[in-house]
């Protein structure tokens, strides 16, 4: 398995860590009733195709990186870095 | 302060010489990383002469990270733009140079690391067996940062990967 680090170009998966769900992303804002941050932090689907989970470039720039693939494929579809989405530096 | 002795991380350990392809130890001076401040980027690279493109070395700098590289030699001031840390005393660095250089190397990066596909001044942050490292391809080899703790244990993967390709390049079949 390769997955293509925007900044390094396609890297073997040794070189990555996996972090989980992209939900992590999605923090509930200010005030959200607790149910959302349970949900957040323990709801999960399990989907067979397309998922979308972080990584992280341990061995490489230390970017964390969204990564776009199919469960059932195992086909990489597409990747991101976290900081270059809206508000993903902050 | 009395001028004390610098020991580099392989302090005595002469150059290891097979098949015209030369491990040695190399010393490249004070070694500073920059990383820029959020949106101070444009002038970090004013005051640095520019900045190095990802994966790629220009002049003494070298690219290590989103908004971030090493300065080899004299870092100017950028206080107020950039986190600037002297990592001179963390690193070990090791030149491999020669015709089996590239060979050598592949088998412990995995990367392509043929001339074609990374030329000089090409850089990467990628993985020496198991350990971080920065590999920078220069005119006849390559330059490899490693964390100092871990020089010896670096030398001993190259060499015995050197050995590997002599003994194969000399075996009768």
């Amino acid at each position: 398995m390769r997955l293509t680090c925007p900044l390094c170009g396609p890297r073997d998966r040794r070189e990555f860590y996996y972090s989980g769900t992209e939900d992590y992303l999605n923090r509930p804002p200010e005030g959200a009733p607790i149910e959302a941050w349970d949900d957040m932090l323990h709801l999960r689907t399990n989907p067979a195709g397309v998922t979308k989970d972080l990584w992280y470039h341990e061995t490489g720039c230390g970017s964390w990186l969204l990564v776009t693939r199919n469960t059932v494929t195992h086909a990489v579809l597409a990747t991101e870095l976290v900081a270059a989405r809206k508000g993903g530096a902050a | 302060m009395p001028n004390l002795i610098a020991k580099s991380a392989l302090f005595g350990r002469a150059p290891l010489t097979l098949s015209g392809t030369t491990l040695a130890e190399a010393q490249i001076g004070p070694i500073t990383s920059v990383a820029a401040f959020r949106g101070k980027l444009a002038k970090v690279k004013k005051v640095l002469g520019g900045f190095p493109a990802p994966n790629t070395v220009s002049g003494n700098l070298i690219w290590t990270g989103p908004e971030q590289a090493f300065v080899l030699g004299q870092a100017p001031d950028l206080s107020g733009l950039a986190a600037v840390t002297d990592q001179t005393g963390g690193w070990a660095a090791l030149r491999l140079s020669g015709p089996l250089a590239a060979d050598t190397l592949m088998r412990l990066y995995p990367l392509d690391l043929r001339a074609a596909h990374f030329p000089k001044d090409t850089c990467a942050r990628a993985p020496l067996g198991h350990m971080q490292s920065i590999l920078i391809a220069e005119e006849t080899g390559f330059l490899i940062l490693i964390f100092r703790s871990m020089a010896r244990t670096a030398w001993h993967e190259i060499e015995t990967a050197l050995q590997t390709l002599t003994a194969r390049s000399s075996a009768e079949i």
